[in-house]
């Protein structure tokens, strides 16, 4: 048996690993150590959720406490990647970027392009997606669309332990600026994963389940939820193969056709909400440049169209399931031309 | 042949604990013979056919295509045509009401162990019980799992150790120079570390070639030497596909590549290209391959041929290759010395002993028997 450790383990480990390696590493946000500037005691916290805990004691001053203002260390951040340190900047919740998405967007994006490509920024922004914490519509969005939609950026959403690590030493080596999504509900799952460091090249599909029937293309946690409906199906004798993407961008679109050519049939499930996401691009990809292989309509499984609720039972409505996706999966398995 | 034979989902391998059932090659009522090929299993890694363990008739297919059965479970019934259909009915009725799956434990489990030899940490897994002993060597970007379908049928009344070498599986990726000599001083270390005082060697490809290198240094060491598509009989590899492995790091470029490694690349699961690509992901491990390959096959060729040393060996020696070998053609296994065993499979690539698994543990074992 391989060792297991959770997600949140996975993604401590490798940013250990890599400023261990790479003394040009550092870690900046708020309360990532914790007690910076207090009389209190220090690493306190470790990030609000403990993924950072460990590192102040290891790496001191590459730990950086920053004030509660995103515009600024987020532009702090930013502009050390342009003069040669590898920031990893933990902004707590993807909810809260909008303040500087002039930083992220017209700054950190653009340089390699404004400047000819004299320019790099190798910027990671480490940050929480995600529902069923209970935390409201402030707290709960998955917001990588909005970051995919921007060249210049490259977008990781990992599912398991293993890519979490892997993803995360890849998005500390790349010279661009990358946008680290991490489900805050998948944060105890456990997995097998290395000990050594290994980076895993972004825009490379998991394919979690192979399958004849039909294709379920997701990303994140929805993962779990496509991986469960699979396993419901089987009762069903209804065989899907369960891609995880692993990036958003670049996307692995090679994979995803390859997938459906040999089904027919795509299902795909998206946790963000549902105008202009990763199941309408999925969608478009497939339907442009794979309309012929299709044997039934293209089914979405996402969100309705809402601020996700605060009501327990509201937010267990309002997310994808295993149920509602495997509905979709009897969907595209029923239909006749 | 009298009685009622159970069919069941075979244990291909250490991590097996199911199988997907494929298409049945015979149908029910058909008279095989053993050795039959009867029905195609997939497994997690690789897909294989279960062959007809004794002749008779089939008289009844119960898992059907596409069918998860776990590893003991009933696949179908292998009777006499004497015998009347109420009994085979009463006998799957019986069988399937008694049939418990096995649950893996962590004790019943064979874990890897690890030995540090040099200041190397060397990973093996060790099977079996006997006084007689054996060291299975896999080849180049090859691991412990290289034997998945041999290393437990070879260790039924023997003590059977697979290794990863230095830069491969889970060992240290530290590789010194990466030549043979290095090699074989380190497999060397791991026989004293392991208590081994005498091994039968098995090699596969380079690690074939390491297998003799050894056995021409310690002779006294080594009772029999089996090498399978072996390294070291001859200057020509594929020397594309060397580069190629090393180089792949996404999952097509190593499909690509795999394929090369078997006569029926249909075998190949995702699950195989997969656990390729996260050894290679792993820190230091394309340094590792391009040392040792470096050394190995320098410009495409191999750097050391022995075979005109093979006749100067004093132990046995078994040659087995795959006649459609792409990678080390099986020309190499052409005019041996009369004292050196040769079998050539028709059915096999480069990977004979996963693609004709029970064909090759038979001729080892009979092999071993002789010495």
């Amino acid at each position: 048996m391989e060792r297991q450790i959770t997600f949140r383990q996975a993604i401590n480990e490798a940013l250990d690993q890599e400023m261990r390696r790479d003394p040009t590493v550092i870690v900046m946000g708020e309360d990532v150590a914790g007690g910076s500037g207090t009389q209190g005691e220090m690493d306190a916290w470790g990030g609000v959720l403990g993924v950072t805990k460990g590192l102040w004691g290891k790496y001191g001053d590459r730990v950086l406490d920053t004030p509660i203002s995103e515009s600024a260390f987020i532009g702090a951040a930013i502009g050390a990647a342009t003069s040669g340190l590898r920031p990893v900047v933990e902004l707590m919740f993807v909810d809260f970027m909008g303040v500087c998405f002039d930083q992220i967007f017209n700054q950190g994006a653009k340089f390699r392009y404004m400047f000819g490509g004299k320019a790099v920024t190798p910027l990671v922004i480490r940050t929480m997606i995600g529902g069923g914490f209970r935390a409201a519509a402030q707290h709960s969005q998955c917001l990588y669309p909005m970051f995919t939609h921007i060249p210049g950026l490259k977008c990781v959403v990992p599912a398991t332990p293993y890519d979490a690590k892997g993803l995360l030493i890849q998005a500390i080596r790349d010279p661009d600026p990358v946008i680290f999504f991490e489900h805050k509900m998948l944060y105890s799952l456990e997995g097998a994963v290395p000990e050594e460091a290994y980076a895993i090249p972004f825009g490379e599909a998991n394919f979690m389940r192979e399958g004849r029937d039909v294709t379920i293309a997701t990303v994140g946690r929805m993962v779990h939820v496509a991986m469960e409906a699979a396993t419901m199906m089987v009762d069903n004798r209804v065989d899907c193969e369960v891609i995880d993407l692993r990036t958003t961008s670049p996307i692995d679109s090679d994979s995803i056709l390859e997938s459906v050519e040999k089904t027919g049939r795509l299902v795909v499930v998206d946790e963000a909400s549902p105008r202009c996401n990763l199941a309408t691009d999925i969608s478009a990809l497939v339907a442009q440049n794979g309309f012929r292989m299709l044997k039934a309509p293209i089914r979405m499984v996402t969100p309705p169209h809402t601020p996700v609720p605060f009501s327990d039972v509201l937010e267990d409505l309002y997310l994808p399931d295993a149920r509602k996706v495997a509905t979709a999966v009897c969907e595209v398995m029923r239909y006749k031309a | 042949m009298s009685s009622v034979h159970a069919l069941t989902m075979p244990k291909w391998g250490l991590s097996m604990t199911e199988g997907e059932v494929g298409r049945w090659l015979v149908g029910a009522g058909a008279e095989v013979g053993r050795g039959t090929e009867l029905v195609e299993i997939e497994t997690e890694k690789i897909a294989g056919v279960l062959e007809a363990p004794t002749p008779g008739v089939l008289r009844r297919t119960v898992a059907r295509e596409s069918d998860m059965v776990p590893v003991g479970g009933l696949l179908g019934i292998l009777a006499d045509a004497g015998i009347p259909d109420s009994e085979i009915d009463a006998f799957i009725v019986s069988f399937q009401a008694h049939f418990v799956p096995e649950v893996e434990s962590e004790t019943s489990r064979s874990r890897s162990e690890t030995i540090m030899v040099d200041g190397l940490a060397l990973r093996y897994r060790r099977l079996g019980s006997g006084a007689e002993q054996a060291v299975l060597i896999h080849g180049f970007g090859g691991d412990l799992n290289t034997w998945l379908f041999n290393h437990e049928e070879l260790a039924a009344g023997r003590t059977v150790y697979a290794l990863d070498l230095p830069g491969h599986g889970g060992s240290s990726k530290q590789v010194r120079s990466g030549a043979l000599a290095d090699l074989s001083q380190v497999l060397g270390g791991f026989l004293d570390g392991a208590g081994l005082t005498k091994a039968h060697l098995v090699g596969h490809s380079m690690g074939g070639a390491l297998a003799l290198e050894f056995a021409l240094a310690h002779p006294e060491r080594v009772p029999s030497i089996c090498l399978i598509a072996s390294g070291g009989l001859g200057s020509e590899i594929d020397g594309d596909y060397i580069d190629g492995f090393i180089t792949a790091t996404r999952r097509k470029e190593m499909q690509r590549q795999i394929e090369k490694v078997f006569a029926n690349p249909q075998l190949i699961s995702r699950q195989l290209v997969e656990d390729v690509l996260k050894y290679k992901r792993l820190d230091g491990v394309e340094a590792a391959l391009r040392t040792i390959a470096a050394q190995f096959c320098p410009g495409g060729q191999q750097a050391i041929v022995r075979r005109h040393q093979l006749g100067s060996l004093t132990m046995p020696v078994l040659v087995i290759w795959g006649a459609g070998d792409r990678i080390i053609p099986q020309t190499h296994a052409a005019g041996l010395p009369d004292s050196v065993r040769r079998e050539i499979l028709t059915g096999s690539g480069h990977m004979v002993q996963m693609e004709e698994a029970s064909k090759v543990n038979k001729l080892i074992r009979s092999f071993w028997d002789s010495v």
